[in-house]
């Protein structure tokens, strides 16, 4: 930030050319990233301090403002009888699917690391998945769990077993979409970190007569741990506002047993209650938390790392 | 930040050879024990990529295969995507819809992150920190968070209900991971390159549009992939933006065409429509693999 500011040290040697031309190039500057500004402030800061507004206002969806009510909104959010449940399923889901992504991730890289003709096949394989939208896989599992038409039909009516019809059942259900979603794009980002430890390295780690697995332990992970921070951070990030996957696989069931933070959100405001001043409020508390629980993240990564 | 280094290193994870490793190992038994010594290794790994495979291929088999119920009872045939052409307004409309965001989304971006990537690379001008972190705070803000009061915010401007408005949203998301990776791109280009056309009296203009946009090009095809990419696929902001069923995009109306009829869903519908939302997606993976990989990384905030 200082950067913009000071002058550069030699404008004290010729001070009025050197300025007007600077102060040029700084008009110039802004007219570049001039569009880049109106997007972020029209479409990002302004909606960010209307959330603001409308978390303290009546706001129904259709009647529009109908002015303060402060905090009655976050009163109702917190009271909702679905607030602490979806709180508890987001946060198992979110636990859930980090260790499994991030597990199966570095997994799958370690399987394909070596440049084989192969590998790049596996590669390539696990990765395809990631080329789909997250609602297109959804859709595209949503069929293949069905009772009537998926593969597993005959088999699911002979066992008398349902993927989505229990709740431990639609939860792992949607794990496994996520996972063969998810899996190649952490396992590419496990090659990237896996790509920056030294040849050297093992080949000392060998001499020294250390097995796999003591290699493993003492030389990948903690040399990798950058690389697992970021993916971490990534997949808390995305999994504490899992949507569109429960949103079409289960609509929140069974028994309400699925519904997301997000969700909640979603169906305050424009399923039922209509009440946009409750969602935003709810969409807050979002906000804060996501934001809260990063920071503590990335200390307890930097913290770890200084050790 | 840190991103930077594992950014440049991407393409290298997918293509150097890193065999060395396993070549030197000092043991070197013979050719037909090693054969043998792989197999569990084969099955193993062949299993897994038919585990990631088969979703795909089934939904593509079945969406042409017979089902009572669908639009396809007996026979091979395309039925389930007669069924999907002809659901409501007409697939073409859906498809027309979601290529018009798609490719606005892709222009918006490109133009606004290739002017953006170059003010951030090259000038110096009061605000410019402040305004880069304010881009990727962007990605510190839940979807849901923002599109609640954008759906306020265009319905007072004239662009409730719209595919323009939709565009504009969708923009302002790829905005974090598309100016990021211009102006990385712009910085990896020596400056002598532009001040050399400065000198031979070019404007700022001049030399951006003749000399840096072809050197950003790879740049330039990676944004435009995952912008294209992220409009095609998203379906929450049309969720909440769009109401009208004739301005629905494509994955809107796929999922909303499961259970119109009485409530029983037409499943194969539902895979003719998976297809026709995923094929584009997967062919331009396969021809764009390795931009797609380089991008992958940095455009993953979102997660």
């Amino acid at each position: 930030m200082t950067t913009a500011t000071t002058p550069p040290p030699a404008a004290a040697i010729a001070p009025r050319r050197r300025r007007s031309v600077s102060r040029r190039r700084a008009g110039t500057g802004w007219a570049y990233a001039a569009p880049t500004a109106l997007f972020v402030v029209a479409l990002f800061v302004l909606p960010l301090l209307l959330v603001l507004q409308m978390s303290g206002s009546d706001w129904p969806l259709l009647a529009g403002n109908q002015g303060w009510n402060a905090p009655e909104n976050y009163v109702d959010a917190t009271q909702n009888r679905f607030f602490w449940d979806s709180i508890w399923f987001t946060l198992k889901y979110t636990v859930l699917a980090t260790v499994l992504l991030i597990g199966l991730g570095l997994g799958l890289a370690l399987l394909v690391q070596e440049s084989t003709r192969w590998k790049g096949v596996l590669r390539t394989a696990f990765l395809v998945p990631s080329a789909l939208g997250l609602a297109s896989a959804s859709l595209l599992f949503y069929v293949l769990y069905s009772p009537y038409a998926g593969p597993f039909a005959d088999l699911m009516s002979s066992w008398g077993i349902t993927f989505l019809g229990t709740p431990e059942g639609a939860l792992w259900s949607t794990l496994f979409l996520i996972v063969w979603r998810y899996a190649g794009f952490y396992m590419l980002l496990m090659l990237v970190g896996l790509q920056g430890i030294s040849d050297d390295v093992y080949e000392a780690a060998r001499i020294d007569g250390a097995s796999r697995w003591q290699i493993f332990r003492s030389i990948t992970i903690p040399l990798l741990r950058p690389t697992l921070a970021l993916t971490t951070v990534l997949c808390v990030t995305g999994s504490l506002l899992a949507f569109e996957q429960f949103y079409i696989l289960t609509k929140g069931g069974p028994d309400n047993s699925t519904i997301t933070v997000v969700q909640l959100i979603y169906n305050m405001a424009f399923q039922g209650q209509n009440d946009l001043g409750v969602a935003a409020a709810l969409s807050v508390i979002v906000l804060l938390a996501l934001v809260v629980i990063n920071i503590v993240q990335l200390r307890t990564f930097n913290r770890s790392e200084e050790d | 930040m840190s991103l930077t280094k594992p950014t440049a290193t991407l393409t290298e994870a997918m293509t150097v050879p890193k065999g060395e490793r396993e070549r030197r190992s000092p043991r070197h038994p013979s050719r037909a024990a090693s054969i043998a010594g792989r197999m569990p290794f084969w099955v193993f790994t062949g299993a897994l990529a038919i585990v990631f495979l088969y979703p795909l291929v089934w939904t593509a088999i079945s969406s042409v295969a017979p089902l009572a119920g669908t639009g396809q009872t007996d026979g091979w045939g395309f039925g389930n995507y007669v069924t999907l052409a002809n659901y409501q307004a007409g697939v073409w409309v859906y498809l027309g819809n979601s290529l018009f965001v798609s490719l606005l989304t892709v222009i918006l971006t490109l133009v606004v992150s290739m002017l953006g990537g170059y003010a951030f690379a090259r000038f110096k001008f009061p605000g410019k920190n402040l305004l880069f972190l304010g881009t990727l705070a962007i990605l510190m803000v839940p979807y849901a968070t923002l599109l609640i009061p954008l759906y306020v915010l265009l319905a007072s401007v004239g662009l409730a209900n719209s595919l323009v408005g939709v565009a504009l949203v969708l923009t302002m998301f790829q905005l974090p991971f598309s100016t990021f990776m211009m102006r990385i791109s712009f910085e990896s280009i020596p400056r002598e390159l532009d001040e050399a056309a400065m000198v031979d009296g070019c404007s700022s203009w001049t030399a951006l549009w003749r000399v840096l946009v072809p050197a950003v090009k790879p740049g330039l095809i990676t944004v435009g992939l995952f912008a294209f990419l992220a409009a095609w696929n998203d379906f929450m902001a049309p969720l909440i933006l769009i109401s009208d069923t004739n301005r629905m995009t494509l994955p809107l109306a796929v999922s909303n065409l499961r259970g119109q009829v009485q409530g029983v869903v037409d499943y194969g519908a539902t895979e003719a429509g998976v297809v026709v939302l995923a094929v584009p997606c997967i062919l331009l993976f396969l021809v764009l693999q390795r931009h797609y990989v380089r991008g992958f990384m940095s455009g993953a905030f979102k997660g």
